[in-house]
């Protein structure tokens, strides 16, 4: 195994593009360290983006934020402006194993792992964000639920990765919020989770909604169904609950030892009517 | 796989160090087979139990989970920095009297986090300290002595 830590965007692209065989992008490495040791991957090249600035930065964008790929949770969680911004997203990031690997893990490869139970990837895709995607070709914009295509596995081209992540300005009367379920307090893989981002008008109806579930599909998705339930309303309870009835609707998990289909599908209705109304109440008091 | 070894200059506990390593070799490998600082404990090597913690640039991490070319250039704190010369932090002193500890091996884990933890927050709650240390697993003697400890360690030093 080949270690490279390039100082520069074109630097990872080059190394991605130009070498053949298995080549892992290193961000916080606790997926990657864990699977290195476990033997379930054994990479010819491993590439270190985290010497690259624009990878390892939160910088305000267009009344938003960008937030490097490698950033980890703990200084997300750190950052005032960026959690009051988006509170759903932080807590999503800082619900991911302990003190320990906060000061590791990050968004981006939390996202390019591509786990289906990945905490931040809800969220994220509630929240509208964007990653900043370069490659041979030069640098693209991709919407975070257009990343990941199966557990596993991702829609990055030969020489692609994520530099970025684009959360996109805060409207007014606006609010997002992420909850998951897990059979204990601390540090577990969710067994369903729900992201939920909405904007209220002045007289409290709903202008925009967005909703999106983890761990119940190969991937996190975005469910259109629940968003619509939600918009043009004033999210009463019978709305709240006609939202909740289209996000179990829309999941088609695996049963496994930590839930069943039928859980799964119950749950990801209780998780994203509970998260709605986070996100509700943090609309209305912004 | 390639058997180049990389040229590693770094920081451990304040003092300038230098190695040779493979890419694979994670800092925990290092610290412990390379540097002889043989405090910091392999538990599970996969960042769930935190006998290897460690603090990279102050920030608490687990050391298995970090390759050990990533720290060029870094500065890294162990468990063998904690005491000054033949005195006791005051978390080793507490867990001595607070008799926090059975057969030792999470010990240090636990001592450096605690610590990370009273360098941003001198006077935490129970709460935020069982949150904090989530992370160190302590499979003899529970957390409640490993708790107060922590939480009596933290009133001396805010007296001091």
């Amino acid at each position: 195994m080949q270690y490279e830590s390039p100082t520069s965007i074109e630097g990872v692209v080059a190394l991605l593009a130009d070498n053949a065989g298995d080549i892992r992008v290193l961000a916080g490495g606790t997926d990657l360290l864990v699977q290195l040791r476990a033997g379930m991957v054994s990479p010819d090249l491993v590439v270190d983006i985290k010497n690259v600035r624009e990878t390892r930065s939160i910088v305000p964008e267009d009344g938003g934020y960008r937030v490097g790929a490698a950033v980890s949770g703990a200084e997300l969680g750190e950052h005032a402006d960026l959690k009051n911004a988006w509170p759903g997203v932080v807590e999503a990031a800082e619900l991911i194993g302990s003190t320990q690997i906060q000061g590791r893990a990050s968004m981006g490869g939390n996202l390019c792992n591509a786990s289906p139970a990945a905490d931040t990837v809800p969220a994220l895709i509630a929240a509208g964000a964007v990653c900043r995607v370069a490659g041979p070709g030069g640098e693209r914009d991709v919407p975070v639920e257009e990343i990941c295509t199966g557990p596993g596995k991702t829609s990055l081209a030969k020489g692609e990765f994520v530099v970025s992540i684009f959360l996109p300005e805060r409207g007014e009367r606006s609010g997002d919020a992420y909850l998951r379920f897990i059979p204990r307090t601390e540090m577990d893989i969710a067994v369903v989770g729900a992201g939920v981002n909405l904007s209220l008008d002045a007289a409290g109806v709903c202008t925009a909604a967005s909703v999106a579930l983890g761990a119940v599909a190969p991937t996190a998705i975005l469910v259109p169904e629940a968003s619509a339930a939600l918009v043009g309303t004033k999210v009463e309870d019978a709305n709240m609950d006609a939202m909740a009835a289209a996000a179990s609707a829309a999941c088609r998990p695996v049963d496994d030892k930590r839930g069943t289909i039928e859980y799964r599908t119950k749950v990801a209705g209780v998780m994203a009517r509970r998260a709605c109304a986070i996100a509700l109440d943090r609309a209305r008091s912004s | 796989m390639s058997r180049t070894k990389i040229h590693v200059a770094t920081t451990v506990n304040g003092d300038a160090v230098e190695f040779l390593c493979e890419p694979p070799q994670t800092l925990l490998d290092v610290l412990r087979d390379e540097l002889h600082l043989t405090g910091s404990k392999e538990g599970c090597a996969s960042g769930d139990c935190g006998a290897c913690s460690v603090t990279l640039d102050g920030r608490l991490v687990c050391a298995c989970l970090v390759l050990a070319v990533e720290t060029t250039g870094h500065s890294v704190e162990t468990i063998e920095g904690m005491a000054d010369g033949d005195n006791l932090h005051p978390l080793q002193q507490k867990f001595l009297e607070h008799a926090a500890l059975q057969c030792g091996v999470c010990t240090p884990g636990f001592l450096v986090a605690a610590k990370a933890l009273l360098d941003v927050e001198a006077d935490p709650s129970e709460t935020q300290v069982r949150y904090w240390l989530a992370g160190n697993l302590c499979r003899c003697t529970g957390y409640d002595k490993i708790v107060r400890a922590v939480l009596d360690a933290a009133a001396e030093m805010r007296a001091n």
